[in-house]
């Protein structure tokens, strides 16, 4: 007589918000722990740099700077996906949508930097927003009409419209000075000012855009009629047909402010941070932003938090690589360790494993 | 009275004096041991281009004698604004001198060198400099490619080269090309050199393609301006040649690979650091090459055709004594117009500026 193991996934019934907390919390020690011993096995001691990070992340005013750049376009990025996500439409275009908005609004500042700053900034927004919205309602017509494939969709516009950013950098927007294509620096008058943020000092405006978008995001899913329907369609497209809701509009509408949202942030990035249109203004934003997304449980508090974590964890990577020399892919390693082990814990939320045994 | 005016009139050209001095702007002088230096690249420290500045950077610190603890590296950092954010954490660590390796850092250095006075800012392939505290610094590769061109002349019976080129439009590549070209004519008149761009400094799997392609038209020595070895391992696979670039790719080809031309970022580094040091460190751009040892060739493998190294060796002479360097006409586009008259050299600007982004030279046919 033998006996086997055979392992089984199941679903769990109810999950207190207490006991998913909890798991969250596990898997992040877990990742810790994970992470550290990745470290030790580099003969590092993962105490000293954990450390390091977080000094490297918050100690200074400066560094806090840094940190906050980085939240700034992965917060909002986040926030835009999530309209989408909460339908259940899988705009993993972000990436694509970021540069439609960075070109639009680049647009304005190479070519009509004539106007006083408050309006051109302005302009340039608006322009952003647009052309992001187009670019990301451009699968969801072909979705309301075809019933194309959404995720390919999106995803595939990303290198279309990433390209013509390389085009217009060799081509027409090509700074004639020098040796190397790039595009020229925009002006006084195109860039964002600068303003205090409390404890952290003068960061360019984006982070009020970030706080307001925030509060806006969370009203528009919870009280508006228009949140209220997005969420019917995510939930049951049939159900949302049956009580006649116009599905094509939502659908439409809905991309048209998710990849809204991902344009104003290119907006934000060449007009701030990069004070020039590169092909490296997403540089993978698009695709944190899906993951900050689902382990924020599509939540706008929960995106802030989780991506001022990422911030956190990206800025203390990189003073971590330089303070104990370790090469840049060992970092991107210990990320991915972290990453994994705090999305496997979301899969242990909502599973459990168990054993059973056999008589064969 | 006299005494009162003489006075006066001293101490008023001590002030002048004082004045032009800070107007001449020399960096005051950094000791050995509270020097950080500060290094900001675009690749991983083992890629051929970033790695060539690592090697560089480490081999400076030998040199000079510097402990692993003064030397701040930041690899992988895109040319957008987290280049800038890198150089601030830089700044924030006490780093007295940063260099950054890649041109779409220019701009982001050029205003933090304003917002830093106190901080050097090094600045590789570009070409501004503020006259305080912003230099640039670059090689010219084109006389190690023009040696290895030689080697590419004397080996093919095709008398078809190809040339896997990074970016079109470019100065550093279109003088690369042209130079490789002038080194194949200057041994065998008739071979043409065929190139064709990948629209990227690396991408592994497109360069062996690229390769492959130009194989297919029967050229049997391949050049590449990319950062991989894989069109090396492409012209070995089809039993051709290969000129590599930024490291001594024989080890990957070992029956294909003739030469490459190699940087070696040291000499610029350990002079900036001494400079630095020794308190006389001026805003000066660097252009180093052969002479300089800034660059060079690897050591020519045993698939060289007959008389390669005598032939590379005069010509090295020339360039290495001044004499002659490679950008001296006549030159011909490829129109046939003379774009350089008999005897005219070209200067530093015209070879690392529009000039040269417009230039491909007769013998050179783009694919």
């Amino acid at each position: 007589m033998s006996s086997r193991f055979h392992l089984y996934v199941s679903q769990r019934g109810e999950v207190s918000k207490a006991q998913e907390y909890t798991m969250r919390i596990l898997a992040l020690v877990a990742a810790l722990i994970a992470g550290g011993v990745f470290l030790l096995l580099l003969g590092f001691n993962p105490f000293e740099i954990y450390a390091t990070m977080l000094k490297g992340a918050l100690s200074t005013e400066g560094m806090r700077q840094e940190t906050v750049k980085l939240m700034i376009p992965l917060c909002l990025t986040s926030l835009g996906v999530t309209l989408a996500f909460k339908m259940r439409f899988w705009n993993i275009g972000a990436e694509g949508q970021i540069c439609a908005g960075a070109i639009a609004a680049s647009y304005f500042a190479y070519f009509h930097n004539h106007l006083p700053q408050g309006i051109l900034l302005s302009v340039m927004a608006v322009a952003a927003i647009i052309a992001g919205g187009l670019w990301g309602m451009l699968p969801a017509y072909f979705k309301t009409r075809f019933d194309t494939n959404e995720t390919l969709f999106t995803l595939m516009l990303n290198y279309i419209i990433g390209f013509f950013i390389t085009y217009l950098r060799e081509g027409p927007w090509r700074d004639p000075q020098g040796g190397f294509a790039a595009t020229p620096r925009f002006l006084k008058q195109a860039r964002l000012p600068l303003v205090n943020f409390p404890g952290v000092g003068n960061v360019h405006i984006g982070w009020i855009v970030m706080f307001v978008i925030l509060i806006w995001v969370f009203f528009y899913l919870r009280y508006t009629k228009q949140g209220y329907e997005l969420t019917v369609v995510g939930e049951n497209i049939n159900t949302a047909r049956y009580a006649g809701m116009p599905v094509k509009k939502i659908i439409m509408r809905t991309m048209f402010l998710s990849a809204g949202i991902c344009g104003l942030v290119g907006m934000l990035q060449v007009a701030g941070p990069d004070r020039q249109l590169t092909d490296a203004v997403a540089n993978g934003r698009g695709f944190t932003a899906v993951s900050i997304a689902w382990l924020s449980r599509l939540s706008p508090i929960g995106i802030a938090l989780v991506s001022f974590l990422f911030s956190v964890m990206e800025k203390g990577c990189s003073m971590m690589q330089t303070d104990f020399r370790i090469p840049a892919s060992m970092s991107e390693i210990l990320q991915g360790i972290i990453l994994f082990c705090v999305l496997g814990g979301e899969f242990f939320i909502n599973f459990r494993i168990g054993r059973t045994r056999k008589e064969a | 009275m006299f005494k009162k005016t003489l006075s006066l009139f001293l101490s008023m050209v001590m002030l002048i004096s004082l004045a032009a001095v800070q107007v001449h702007a020399v960096m005051p002088a950094v000791s050995k041991e509270d020097l950080k230096v500060g290094a900001v690249f675009i690749g991983p420290s083992d890629d051929g281009f970033t790695g060539a500045h690592y090697n560089g950077i480490e081999k400076m610190k030998e040199a000079v004698g510097l402990s692993d603890e003064q030397i701040l590296y930041k690899f992988n950092v895109p040319e957008n604004s987290e280049c800038e954010s890198a150089m601030r954490e830089l700044v924030d660590k006490g780093c007295q001198i940063i260099f950054g390796n890649s041109w779409g850092y220019m701009n982001y250095m050029e205003e933090l060198a304003e917002e830093y006075p106190d901080v050097v800012f090094s600045h590789c392939s570009g070409y501004k400099n503020n006259g305080v505290n912003f230099n640039n610094y670059f090689g010219r590769i084109y006389q190690a490619r023009y040696l290895s061109g030689i080697a590419a002349g004397l080996k093919t019976t095709t008398n078809k080269i190809g040339y896997v080129g990074a970016w079109p439009d470019n100065a550093e590549v279109n003088g690369g090309i042209n130079a490789f070209a002038l080194g194949v004519q200057s041994v065998n008149p008739d071979a043409v050199v065929y190139v064709k761009f990948i629209n990227s400094w690396g991408d592994p799997t497109l360069e062996k393609q690229t390769a492959e392609a130009l194989l297919a038209i029967d050229c049997d020595v391949i050049a590449q301006h990319v950062d991989s070895s894989m069109p090396q391992v492409a012209a070995q696979e089809a039993g051709k040649f290969g000129c590599g670039y930024n490291t001594d790719m024989t080890a990957v080809a070992p029956d294909a690979h003739l030469t490459a031309p190699v940087w070696n970022w040291a000499s610029v580094y350990t002079a900036e650091i001494e400079d630095l040091i020794n308190g006389v460190w001026e805003p000066v751009n660097y252009f180093y090459g052969l002479k300089e040892d800034m660059v060079d060739i690897s050591p020519l493998s045993k698939n060289v055709a007959e008389g390669t190294a005598e032939k590379i060796e005069e010509a090295r002479e020339k360039i290495v004594s001044g004499e002659w360097d490679v950008f001296t006409g006549p030159i011909y586009n490829q129109d046939g117009e003379e774009v350089l008259k008999e005897g005219e050299t070209l200067s530093d600007a015209d070879i690392t500026g529009t000039f040269m982004v417009e230039l491909l030279i007769k013998g050179v046919k783009v694919e």
